[in-house]
């Protein structure tokens, strides 16, 4: 007899997130079993207690009051409102990074405003500008002070591709650390660094943003690679 | 700066250190044979250069000797200045250090030696100053390839399932 299997459901909006949906998560109660005090075993409770005059409104009452999530999308709403940046410049880059901490950007607004001076304290690096042999290491050893979860965002094009100073000195980040954002500018305004902000914010609260191919509805159009 | 009668008489001072003399726009310049070059700046340095403005180099290459370092010499008391060059071949470059008698020329010499492979015999530390110090090659001679690090862009980039074949 053949055993028809179901697809494993995957909640949409996660792909390419290893252990998105490997979390532990709160098994969604309704109001009854709330107020039996969040008993799970309850689920299947005899007849004669259902039918009550005051469930309903109690019901309604409880409803209204009480959000249920899964653990998973609470860290990661909160994780996502409260980075502490390392407090770290490389180059020209980091003074538009300071503009973001201004007034008119207000990084603040996102929980960013407690830029730490030690990795140990932080969780997100801004890599703002350029890359040299000799700093890699240097930052390498920063990035792996910082504790779990962590992210990086890559700002400006010395960082990602080494931009006009491609020659012996420089090395891009991608070479000896994971980025998760790129900013491409050179440098980028700091909206275009809160707009990578964002899109991190987006990313850790496994929601990414699609890519325009998708928006746009263009999958397929990809520019073949060249000598292939 | 010397008049070009001037820089004939320092020349004629270093006797055979000095190999060739160039007056151009205003500018003295006396190329100096390599092996000599510590008596030859000690020599000017009493004629009254005492102060080393810079030390940098030069890769003249296709040229043979390929080469070249640039002192910069500037007499303070008459505001004067003259440049003192030498050239060596790439494959035995020596050069006798000055470090001894101006001691800015340490980091100066580091520089020279990281970028064009000069060597400077007694220098006290003459190690890389600006690259890595594992670092192989001298990155401003002009045969050391440009550009970098090939960037990663997603079509040539290696996906993890090409790296598990």
């Amino acid at each position: 007899m053949e055993v028809k299997r179901e697809p494993v459901p995957r909640r949409a909006g996660a792909p390419g997130l290893p252990g998105a949906d490997a979390g532990l998560r709160v098994q969604s109660l309704n109001a009854r079993q709330l107020l039996r005090g969040g008993d799970l075993e309850g689920a299947n409770q005899p007849a004669h207690l259902e039918g009550s005059e005051l469930e309903p409104e109690l019901e309604r009452y409880v409803q209204e009051r009480i959000l249920t999530t899964t653990l998973d999308d609470a860290v990661a709403w909160a994780r996502s409102n409260s980075f502490f940046p390392l407090a770290f410049g490389l180059a020209c880059c980091a003074m538009e990074q300071f503009h973001t901490a201004g007034p008119r950007m207000d990084i603040a607004r996102f929980g960013f405003e407690a830029f730490r001076a030690s990795p140990r304290q932080a969780d997100l690096i801004i890599l703002a500008g350029r890359v040299s042999i000799k700093m890699a290491p240097i930052i390498r050893r920063l990035y792996d002070q910082m504790l779990e979860p962590k992210w990086a965002i890559s700002m400006g094009a010395c960082c990602s591709s080494m931009g006009v100073f491609n020659n012996y000195a420089l090395v891009p980040a991608d070479k000896f650390m994971p980025i998760d954002v790129h900013v491409p500018g050179c440098p980028p305004r700091p909206e275009a660094l809160m707009h990578g902000i964002l899109k991190l914010r987006k990313l850790v609260q496994n929601d990414p943003d699609r890519g325009w191919r998708e928006r746009y509805d263009a999958v397929g159009t990809e520019e073949a690679p060249s000598g292939v | 700066m010397p008049d070009a009668t001037g820089l004939e008489l320092l020349a004629h001072e270093l006797g055979d250190a000095a190999i060739e003399t160039v007056y151009f726009r205003n500018r003295a310049t006396v190329v100096v044979d390599p092996a000599h070059i510590r008596a030859a700046l000690q020599t000017l340095r009493a004629k009254g250069y005492g102060f080393l403005a810079s030390v940098h180099g030069v890769d003249h290459y296709p040229e043979e000797p390929r080469l070249g370092v640039v002192y910069e010499l500037l007499d303070m008391s008459r505001v004067d200045r003259l440049t003192v060059k030498l050239r060596v071949p790439a494959d035995a470059p020596r050069v006798e250090s000055v470090t001894g008698d101006w001691p800015t020329a340490d980091h100066q010499e580091r520089e020279v030696y990281d970028m064009f492979g000069v060597v400077f015999e007694g220098h006290p530390d003459l190690r890389r100053i600006l690259m890595p110090e594992d670092y192989e090659g001298h990155p401003q001679r002009r045969d050391f390839p440009t550009g970098g690090e090939p960037v990663i862009f997603t079509r040539n980039e290696t996906t993890w399932l090409e790296a598990l074949e």
